[in-house]
């Protein structure tokens, strides 16, 4: 692909001097990158506050079913939790909203949001966004969307409860449970906003790698990140529609008396009208977007964490080429699997064996790209920074949790294992631990660009191991559930005595759990403290190669003060024999007869 | 209530001052600069990397060995047999995936720390590795992938066989109902309009084929060793009639049916005394009987395995496989569902006109 459009004049350098700055279009309505990427980064985290609280809330019940915690009722209220006991509905109803606000506001909204807005522009080298305004509608639109969806947990009969999936006729109901009333109206009304942000952010990072890349960064000169964060806004923006597809659909089933996924149905006592709907075309629909979904969580994941590792082994990522053909493929891939949620929904079974295939063939590209950074730690020169040591968590939950996906891709084990904790550990470890940690290891490794200060390494060593550890502490052991036949979406598992094996288990879980929340306390306090009395930071603190890193501590418009850097090389070449330095800037001249991995 | 609250706070004051300490102590007071990571940070880390694997790895040979015997007893239904087999193949192959990529990983990650005058190597790529790492994967999952479909096609690609005994499995929020075709092995006809409190899966009258149904709640009672085709509908919303003791599992689903069968190859009085049942139900019973709680006896399950509200969690009926005389036994002491319990709830009129047309 050819790159070299000199957009990389100085002319939007001084569009946006122009403005004067008030309070409003700096701290709010901020058109620039920088504040944008905050703003998204600080939004998720209350979210995910929100989130982890709600998680504990619920593993409490399932460690300890049936027992009175004050917690419970200070939190719920009489209403929902009487006595201190959880009510079922709200059981149900918390593990739906945990698993969208971790799924869609803090992963995909908070994880692509904070870093394809700081890292797209800082590292090809462009002064902005292609689009601030929509840059800035974006996150408005997702902040919106946030504030819908917390709004929900205060109706009167509840939040959504059928699961992040909301598979009707089960949400399409009030009659069928509370939360399918007001609670799964804003539910729908909060993702079609959060649709129409995650298509506007899209756009603009699409457009903006296309055509604003500095003069010299070629595609193959692009680092890994930013591959990563462009494919990932490729298949946000071909899969989000058909979300909100299903979901329009949906709200017509709801309120306008149209039959799209409803037939047959008797309940409270009538017999509905409608017919010829079919209950399997939803899922169809929600699973074309949600396994590139699941993706969209991945993607920039990896893409940070390829960075991290590279830099801080002070070694050139392995396989650059490779990397960035496992990223298409896997991006390719994801939209033609999404039939492996299917297989036992009455969906035809030649079209599983179909889909059998084609999902264990995205196991190749991901095993490669887990190969790959191993084979870059070896003979390197590890620089344990707290962003490391999570880049590093990473990759171990992303195989231990990948290979669990061989087994799910197995339609005839999949009967068995289908819907049970065996798949919950599967998606917590491969998607939520690794994208978790993968977004860790990404804030400590760019504090110093996002707030010019450092954050404090001894209290991330620390807040790492106690992370590292509960976080398999929690999942780990749920395969044994999930393979003695234990179904998720469980209130309790008390009504089932062969279960009864496994409360020692599930009271684990639990503690691990507990442990593991209040221990991100420590990260909250990092955060913060260092925001206002972390060390300044020096320019390069981490001795990078990438173009952020050759920007001015201190924010301006612009990114850069005067022109905008040339790129004359790749960017992983660490530890280059014959240089002086164990990194060599991105903008370095290639010396005579010097080669460059990034040109082949 | 309060002195919780109250507690809890004063908890947090000291924990949020004494990470300040932390903090201050460890950067500003020793003048030291966060980018700069020491050599006992290093080395720290790197060796907690090392303790991490062989935790982690004794972690999960625990649960293994302490679960062990915990997982679904031996298959009571004859596909499930190619089912397990299928399942120990892949995980053999998953496990040994995992063990050397970690072990590799997490020492790599402690050999390989930063030490005093050691450079890194620049090595870029090399298309020879890559190759073999792409190509054996491949391979193996091409194994994976034959053997995976074979088995899946074995299962339910299959029709059922002519002789197999027809039962419907009928769900609705929070219960299972089963029904039996009858002498005739065919199920009578129904609509979801006639539906009523006495006729609650809404048989059609005017259907012969179901004038010798027989409708049971509870549970339900199959044949050892003969072919069973379950035919599966919903009421309201989508339940997963899951039967794990048999390796089997449908979505039910309004305004569709659903399929599974099997034949089932050990009966519940043979697993009951199967040692792994009787070792884990001992257990299970010793711990029962010091809660206060009723003593519990094994039997094949019915669960629900799709969220379908409230009581989701409670959705259950239990799957009695007899010899055959037994089964014999039990059919004929079930009373065929009444003709006059049909007819309580009339079709409505548009609807037989449009039948009509
Ligand atoms: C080797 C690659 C992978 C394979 C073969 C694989 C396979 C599967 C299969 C077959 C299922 C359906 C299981 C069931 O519902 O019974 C599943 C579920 C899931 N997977 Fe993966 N997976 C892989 C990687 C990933 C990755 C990278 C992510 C996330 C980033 C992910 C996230 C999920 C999620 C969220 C679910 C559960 C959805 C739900 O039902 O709630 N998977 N996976
Ligand atoms: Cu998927
Ligand atoms: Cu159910």
């Amino acid at each position: 692909m050819s790159a070299h459009h000199s957009h990389s004049t100085d002319h939007s350098h001084e569009d946006h001097h122009h403005h004067e700055e008030t309070f409003i279009s700096k701290w709010v309505f901020s058109h620039d990158h920088k504040m944008i990427s905050k703003q998204f980064l600080v939004t998720g985290m209350v979210m995910a506050v929100i989130g982890m609280m709600m998680s504990v809330l619920f593993r409490l019940q399932l460690g300890y079913p049936g027992e009175s915690f004050k917690i419970l009722n200070f939190f719920l209220g009489d209403k929902w939790a009487p006595g201190g006991v959880l009510n079922p509905d709200m059981y149900l109803a918390l593990v739906t909203i945990h698993g969208t606000i971790m799924v869609f506001f803090l992963l995909t909204a908070g994880l692509s949001g904070t870093f394809a807005n700081l890292l797209i522009p800082l590292q090809i080298g462009a002064r902005d966004m292609a689009s601030g305004f929509l840059n800035m509608l974006s996150y408005w639109f997702f902040f919106g969307s946030s504030v819908v969806m917390v709004l929900s947990l205060f109706v009167e009969s509840g939040p959504a409860a059928a699961g992040w999936t909301v598979y009707p006729p089960l949400s399409a109901l009030p009659q069928a449970m509370q939360g399918s009333g007001m609670g799964m109206t804003l539910w729908l009304v909060s993702m079609s906003l959060f649709i129409v942000s995650a298509l506007l952010g899209g756009l603009n990072y699409i457009v903006t790698v296309i055509n604003l890349r500095t003069k010299g960064m070629t595609m193959m000169r692009l680092p890994l990140t930013v591959w990563a964060l462009f494919f990932t806004a490729v298949l946000g923006v071909l899969s989000f529609p058909v979300l909100f597809a299903a979901a329009l659909l949906l709200i017509f089933d709801r309120g306008f008396g149209t039959a799209f996924y409803l037939s047959d149905i008797f309940i409270g006592g009538q017999a509905l009208p409608q017919t010829g709907g079919s209950p399997l075309l939803f899922q169809h629909l929600f699973w074309f977007l949600g396994h590139p979904e699941v993706y969209i969580i991945i993607l920039p994941a990896l893409g940070l964490t390829s960075e991290i590792i590279s830099v801080n082994s002070r070694k050139p990522i392995f396989g650059y080429r490779a990397m960035v053909l496992s990223i298409m493929a896997i991006a390719f891939l994801s939209f033609i699997v999404w039939g492996h949620h299917m297989f036992i929904t009455g969906m035809n079974p030649f079209i599983g064996s179909v889909f059998v295939f084609t999902t264990l063939l995205i196991a190749i590209p991901s095993a490669v790209k887990a190969f790959n950074y191993i084979t870059t730690l070896w003979k390197g020169n590890i620089r344990y920074t707290p962003g490391i040591l999570f880049a590093m968590g990473m990759v171990s939950t992303f195989i231990t949790g990948g290979v669990t996906g061989i087994i799910l891709a197995d339609s005839a084990l999949d009967i068995n294992i289908h819907d049970t904790y065996f798949v919950v550990a599967h998606f917590h470890i491969v998607m939520g631990l690794s994208a978790v940690l993968a977004m860790f290891g990404g804030v400590y490794h760019w504090f110093p660009k996002l707030y010019g200060r450092m954050m404090n390494n001894k209290l991330g060593y620390i807040h790492f191991w106690i992370t590292f550890v509960c976080a398999y502490g929690v999942f780990f052991p749920q395969h044994f559930l999930g393979l003695a036949g234990v179904p998720r979406r469980y209130y309790t598992n008390s009504e089932f005595p062969m279960f009864d094996s496994f409360i020692e288990l599930n009271q684990w879980s639990t503690i691990f759990a507990v442990v593991g929340a209040v221990a991100q306390g420590i990260f909250l306090f990092n955060f913060f403290y260092s925001m206002y009395r972390g060390q300044k930071a020096p320019q390069n603190p981490w001795k990078a190669n990438t173009l952020e890193w050759t920007t001015p501590v201190e924010h301006i418009h612009g990114n850069w003060p005067g022109k905008i850097p040339v790129v004359h090389r790749w960017p992983y070449d660490y530890s280059k024999p014959g240089k002086p330095d164990d990194f060599v800037l991105q903008t370095t001249p290639l010396e005579e007869g010097e080669g460059d991995e990034g040109k082949h | 209530m309060t002195f919780f609250i109250i507690l809890v706070i004063i908890l947090a004051i000291i924990t949020v001052a004494q990470m300040a300490r932390v903090y201050e102590l460890s950067s500003e007071l020793r003048n030291k600069k966060e980018e700069e990571i020491s050599a006992r940070d290093n080395k720290i880390n790197a060796t907690l990397m090392m303790v991490f694997l062989i935790a982690f790895f004794s972690f999960i040979t625990y649960y293994i060995v302490e679960y062990w015997d915990k997982w679904l007893p031996p298959s009571a239904s004859e596909h499930g047999n190619a089912t397990d087999w299928l399942l120990n193949f892949n995980f053999i192959i998953i496990l040994i995936v995992f063990v050397i990529t970690h072990i590799f990983l997490f020492s790599f990650a402690f050999k390989y720390q930063r030490r005093k005058g050691q450079e890194a190597a620049y090595f870029t790529h090399s298309n020879k590795l890559e190759l073999i790492w792409t190509v054996i994967p491949a391979i193996v999952l091409t194994v994976i992938i034959i053997l995976g479909i074979k088995t899946w096609k074995g299962i339910m690609m299959t029709t059922a066989p002519e002789d197999s005994i027809v039962i419907e499995l009928y769900s609705k929020q929070f219960d299972w109902t089963a029904r039996y075709a009858g002498k005739d092995n065919a199920l009578g006809h129904t609509n979801y309009h006639l539906i009523s409190g006495a006729n609650f899966l809404g048989l059609d009258s005017a259907d012969s084929k179901g004038n010798d149904d027989i409708i049971v709640k509870g549970e339900f009672h199959i044949p050892v060793n003969k072919p069973v085709k379950f035919v599966m509908r919903s009421q309201d919303v989508i339940h997963s009639a899951y039967m794990p003791h048999f390796r089997a599992q449908i979505n039910t689903v309004p305004g569709m049916t659903t399929m599974f069968h099997f034949t089932p190859i050990i009966t519940t009085e043979e697993m009951r005394k199967n040692p792994r049942v009787v070792k884990e139900y001992a257990e299970i019973n010793a711990a029962r009987r010091s809660q206060g709680k009723e003593e519990a006896i094994f039997n094949y399950l019915l669960l629900c395995n799709k969220i379908c509200g409230t009581s989701h969690y409670n959705m259950q009926m239990d799957i009695i496989v007899d010899s055959e005389a037994d089964y014999q036994t039990w059919l004929s002491s079930q009373a065929v569902f009444q003709k006059e319990k049909m007819a309580e709830k009339p079709m409505p009129e548009i609807l037989k006109i449009a039948e009509k047309k």
